[in-house]
């Protein structure tokens, strides 16, 4: 029980500073539930974020696979509520009384000052993810290249097409089967 | 066209398998695109210049877009329980395809030639999220005065794992004063 607390807690701070979007919690997220709380591994968290990435649906539905891992179904239920709720109950009060800030030049500013914050952040989550994903200093340099590689080859096909970034991921999953050694 | 002349006509079910369809069908992200072309093109419900209002509503408040827009059309078609309706629509699909992924992920992780097709999803998964890290942000890239920012965070955050609420209580008042309004200043000094 007292897990599903720390759970709670845990995501229910994440989801009020998810600001620009679910990702730029993920560097923190990371860093919470694998060195700080130590509910799964940095390799597991790795995977369930890239799983999450084939699912349809809000981005970082993720979580829910931690919180499985974590308690069970009460863990994914607790996460499910926790990472989703806070927001969005900020979200329905607020944009009832939006209007009042309508017009003001200071939300411009809060779009142009979060902006660099945010892209900063999704950075951090790449470093975070990539650290596992894309090379792994446990592994040889056959394998970490060729995960560079796959990573490298992602971004050129979607800035040059405008390919499903999930089939992208399933190809990545391809290569790996038949490429990785 | 009215608030009131909307609600008379949609229903708690139609908001909801609506959202459904969208939470099901929106795969590789990008929900926003879904969501406009179904709650503006296809359904009506919205003008294309009120969907803007509500996106931006939604991308400046915490939360993900896809669930604040779900919440604030929602409420907007027929109240909280629209609210309620259009967000449980668009969270359960994704929650149980998800749940799936995760159990045949416990069931063959430890099968050698999966964990390396594992290995290449989460490879190709970090060059999604680099990939529109890079869409959205470029010309905070570019920009000096951004790229500060852009740098203290990454370093902040990923390097040496200061809080997020820290970083953000810290950094958010700087960056956005740095970009404030002209009038409001010149009004300052007048």
């Amino acid at each position: 029980m007292s897990k599903t607390v720390e759970l709670i807690n845990l995501f229910a701070l994440l989801s009020l500073l998810a600001v620009g979007g679910g990702t730029a919690v993920l560097p923190q997220m990371k860093y919470d539930t694998v060195y700080l709380h130590h509910m799964i591994s940095a390799a597991q968290f790795t995977e369930i974020y890239s799983l999450g990435q084939l699912a349809p649906g809000p981005n970082m539905m993720c979580v829910i696979l931690i919180g499985y891992h974590v308690s069970g179904w009460l863990g994914a239920l607790a996460v499910l509520f926790a990472f989703f709720l806070p927001n969005t109950l900020l979200c329905y009060f607020v944009s009832q009384i939006w209007d009042v800030a309508a017009g003001s030049p200071w939300r411009d500013a809060v779009q142009r000052g979060m902006a660099p914050i945010v892209i900063g952040l999704m950075l951090a989550g790449c470093y975070a993810l990539g650290k596992t994903a894309s090379y792994n200093p446990s592994r040889d340099w056959e394998f970490n290249a060729l995960t560079l590689a796959i990573g490298v080859a992602v971004v050129v096909v979607l800035s040059l097409t405008r390919m499903n970034p999930a089939l992208t991921i399933l190809a990545g999953g391809v290569a790996g089967y038949f490429l990785l050694p | 066209m009215s608030e009131a002349a909307l609600s008379e006509r949609v229903t708690l079910g139609q908001i909801f398998w609506v959202f459904a369809r969208i939470g099901a069908t929106s795969f590789g992200g990008g929900v926003v695109a879904y969501l406009q072309h179904s709650l503006v093109e296809k359904e009506k419900w919205l003008t294309a210049d009120e969907f803007m209002g509500d996106l931006e509503i939604a991308q400046t408040l915490p939360g993900l877009n896809s669930t604040n827009m779900s919440v604030i059309v929602g409420r907007k078609l027929r109240g909280p329980l629209g609210a309620v309706a259009a967000l449980l629509g668009m969270i359960l699909p994704g929650a149980a395809i998800v749940m799936a992924l995760g159990f045949a992920y416990v069931r063959f992780r430890h099968n050698p030639n999966i964990a390396l097709a594992l290995a290449g999803v989460a490879a190709a998964a970090v060059g999604v999220l680099l990939h529109v890290t890079l869409k959205i942000g470029w010309k905070n890239l570019i920009r000096l005065k951004d790229l500060i920012f852009v740098a203290l965070v990454f370093v902040l955050v990923g390097i040496f794992h200061i809080s997020l609420l820290v970083t953000i209580v810290s950094l958010a008042p700087l960056a956005i004063w740095m970009n404030r309004p002209v009038t409001a200043d010149r009004g300052r000094h007048e």
